[in-house]
């Protein structure tokens, strides 16, 4: 018998089908993973749920009555919470005042104590181990996460969505979370996730819906599909997760960084050299210096020890224009802040660093006709899928943002692409996307420079691979060298000798 | 050295204390509004109105005290239209303050010709009269603070201690804190934000309202075209400086006030204009000093959903 039912829902959004006769089952005590990509409606369905929207058609079922959510407070009356993919918490509040905002102990004034019993009730129960007087801003973001579980518990749900809760945590926060989830669902809590991943599906889930393009595709026992034909309903065709990269001739030296300090309190020092048609990956635990190597290189920050050469010519003390200039594609690690204007629209935003060329300005007035043709032209030989070139940055989804990047990046025909991150947060077609504009730019004879933090991308593109401990590049070798173990030793900074002596 | 021994008498004390009412009440407001999330440019506006609205009530009724309401009633309105503007239509709060300060500034002066057929100033009304506490008046050093003074005096330190009480011990301050910082979490967290910030904007012009009325029928008995000269800019200053804090506002202001007070009776050989301009700069000097560090409510003036 299904605790909760949504049968038939329907939700557009002026022209747009978010949700399209969706039907959705969840049963009392089990995890239920909704699975899809990127805008195939998994956020829209779940906020119908929550109350933050109103479904324009079918109905919500919950223990054999119907029922109407208007709002998040009737959804948590139901026993239904959610934990946002952005979090909903007042940095400079306590974890306690957090928690218990909006349904305080107490008539008028709070009764401190007695909230602080309940909470600390409840997150020994579940073993969360928050300091209820921290301050929010002074959390890590598992730590966030915990408070935002303990804010839905303290509700009293019993059922609790949420919403790509591992997108945002590190690889060990994720794995401490997915126990958590199984934690909760041993003490009879209901538990839907959102999410595109398709390990932790298989790992924790008991039911998998997957939905496409708004659409129901089905839904399917964990314990009996694979997660190929997950993926396969998820996308609507086959994919193949290897990629085809031919092996070619590289030629001259376009990037050459020569004893470059990344971190000022490290004595270590970084070079290497890429050359014309060379994907050269770095990889490394985020906050090794992949950050400082980036800006360092684009001239974000200043280079005091070493030199930086671009086809032969000192760029060390370049600023960023004249390094532009010089024709240097960037996809930032940090889209939102470095690489777009999200209020701004597409059109503005294929201005950015399109400033200096002549084709887009002319004696210092902007070519507006020329920036709308030749940004049109772009995105849509990289598949932007977009309505308008007046709409704004932030109505189109992550994997669309970077496509946009890639189009701008790409189309100021650059020599050398400093990649930062170029995957993170897209989904699966966005993924390939973005792997095969990179072998493609190397079929072209460009000097990449890509800093990942997923091994698989770095296998599978680079031709070489650096390793990057605490501002040290410890290894420059071929990627087929590389053993996932031997990369791993070394990205905790260690060479693999080390550890046969250690054995010893 | 005179000087200096003025600096520290009673009287000056006393003249600080007087001069700190109208500019920490208004402070105050600005704080419980911007606690809100929405900025208020119109305390000065706010408090003109609120002054002249004390004086026509006290005109119109013959009784100070129902002045009081007059202003109140008034300079509530005046935060309505701002709160109307800010959260239902979604104005620029800049746009909107300060709209309110030139539609004050040529309102009052409009009425008060209407009311009483003169430029520039009204006609003198009764004033709310000044109180002595038995009993309390009667102690040694401390007497002198319960004897002769206005009842504006309790009023506000009554006022600063209970908004303080509402801000840090009451649901609704954490909500209204909450709000401001964060309103789409407040608003996850099922509390009503549009109807807390309405709540904070007129309240923050009923306060500006009690603010004008002793500048126009306590401190003086008429009113005085723009005679509220920058005390609402100042407040708004206070409660920064004060760090969105009521109780913090309320020193502040008494900072600003002991800057004026020292303005009317410090007697030195330097130009008059540059003794009248130390207030000001002060101002604007604390500012710069602690606007850089100053962390007001972190979704201050945002109003996206």
């Amino acid at each position: 018998m299904p605790s909760i039912e949504m049968r038939g829902i329907t939700k557009r959004f002026s022209n747009v089908v978010a949700n399209d006769e969706v039907t959705f089952c969840v049963s009392q005590g089990e995890i239920h993973s909704l699975l899809g990509e990127n805008g195939a409606g998994k956020s829209t369905l779940m906020k119908v749920l929550f109350g933050l929207y109103k479904q324009d058609e079918g109905e919500i079922i919950i223990d054999g009555r119907r029922v109407d959510i208007r709002s998040p407070r009737d959804a948590y009356h139901l026993g239904i919470g959610m934990v946002h993919q952005h979090f909903m918490l007042v940095n400079n509040m306590s974890v306690l005042e957090n928690i218990i905002l909006g349904n305080e102990q107490g008539n008028v004034v709070i009764d401190k104590q007695k909230n602080r019993e309940i909470v600390q009730r409840l997150s020994a129960l579940y073993n969360f181990e928050v300091d209820l007087d921290a301050k929010i801003s002074s959390l890590s973001v598992g730590m966030k996460q915990r408070v935002e579980i303990l804010k839905t518990l303290y509700r009293g749900a019993e059922m609790i969505i949420f919403d790509e809760p591992t997108a945002v945590l590190t690889p060990l926060e994720s794995s401490q979370l997915l126990a958590m989830l199984t934690d909760m669902k041993k003490q009879g809590k209901t538990i839907v996730f959102i999410t595109h991943k398709l390990g932790e599906t298989m790992a924790v889930s008991d039911k998998v819906t997957v939905l496409r393009g708004g659409k129901l595709v089905g839904t399917l026992d964990t314990a009996s599909t694979t997660p190929e034909e997950l993926a396969r309903l998820m996308v609507g065709r086959e994919i193949t997760f290897d990629i085809d990269k031919k092996t070619k001739q590289t030629g001259e030296v376009v990037l050459s960084v020569q004893g470059v300090k990344l971190m000022p309190n490290s004595q270590s020092t970084c070079s290497f050299d890429i050359r014309a048609g060379e994907v050269f990956g770095v990889a490394g635990v985020d906050g090794n210096g992949q950050q400082e190597l980036e800006e360092v290189v684009m001239g974000l920050t200043g280079c005091k020890t070493g030199r930086i050469l671009l086809n032969g010519k000192e760029i060390s003390s370049m600023s960023v224009a004249a390094r532009r200039k010089l024709k240097i594609g960037y996809i930032p690690s940090d889209r939102f802040k470095q690489a777009i204007l999200p209020r701004y629209n597409l059109t503005d935003n294929y201005l950015l660093g399109n400033q200096f060329s002549d084709d887009f300005v002319k004696r210092g007035i902007v070519s507006h006709k020329f920036l709308k043709k030749r940004a049109g032209e772009q995105m849509k030989g990289f598949d932007v899928r977009f309505a308008d070139d007046g709409q704004s940055m932030n109505s189109l989804s992550g994997g669309n943002q970077q496509k946009f990047v890639l189009s701008r990046e790409v189309g100021k025909n650059p020599a050398l692409i400093v990649a930062c991150q170029p995957v993170r947060g897209l989904d699966i077609n966005a993924i390939q996307f973005v792997r095969n504009t990179l072998l493609e730019l190397r079929e072209r004879n460009k000097a990449i420079l890509l800093i990942s933090a997923e091994l698989s991308d770095l296998f599978q593109l680079s031709d070489r691979i650096g390793v990057l401990y605490k501002g040290d590049l410890m290894a420059v070798r071929p990627a087929e060298q590389y053993t996932n173990e031997s990369i791993s030793l070394l990205m905790a900074g260690r060479e693999a000798g080390d550890a046969d002596e250690t054995d010893r | 050295m005179e000087n200096l021994s003025h600096i520290l008498s009673a009287d000056m004390l006393f003249m600080t204390l007087r001069l700190a009412i109208p500019i920490g009440l208004a402070a105050i407001g600005g704080t419980i509004c911007e606690r809100s999330g929405i900025v208020n440019l119109g305390l000065e506006g706010m408090m003109l109105m609120g002054a002249f609205g004390g004086v026509l009530g006290s005109h119109i009724t013959g009784n100070p005290w129902l002045g009081i309401v007059f202003a109140v009633f008034i300079a509530g309105a005046m935060g309505l239209i701002h709160a109307v503007l800010c959260i239902h239509y979604r104005t620029s709060q800049t746009v909107s303050g300060v709209g309110i300060n030139i539609l004050a500034g040529g309102l009052t002066v409009v009425l008060t010709r209407a009311v009483w057929q003169v430029d520039g100033r009204s006609g003198a009304v009764e004033r709310i009269p000044t109180v002595t506490i038995p009993g309390l008046s009667d102690i040694p050093a401390l007497g002198a603070l319960f004897t002769g003074q206005s009842p504006y005096v309790y009023l506000t330190v009554a006022i600063a201690v209970a908004a303080w009480f509402v801000f840090y011990k009451t649901k609704v301050g954490l909500r209204l804190r909450a709000i401001g910082d964060h309103p789409q979490a407040a608003a996850a967290a099922g509390v009503n934000v549009k109807r807390y910030r309405y709540a904070a904007v007129i309240t923050s012009g009923m306060l500006c309202g009690l603010a004008g009325a002793y500048l126009s029928i306590v401190h003086s008995n008429m009113f005085i075209n723009d005679m509220v000269a920058g005390r609402g800019f100042m407040a708004l200053a206070a409660n920064i400086f004060g760090g969105w804090n009521p109780i913090g506002s309320i020193l502040a202001s008494i900072v600003f006030a002991f800057a004026q007070a020292m303005r009317i009776t410090l007697a030195l050989d330097i130009p008059d204009q540059f003794i009248q301009m130390f207030p000001y700069i002060l101002t604007l000097l604390v500012l710069i000093a602690a606007g850089r560090k100053a962390r007001g409510p972190e979704a201050l003036g945002r109003m996206e959903d």
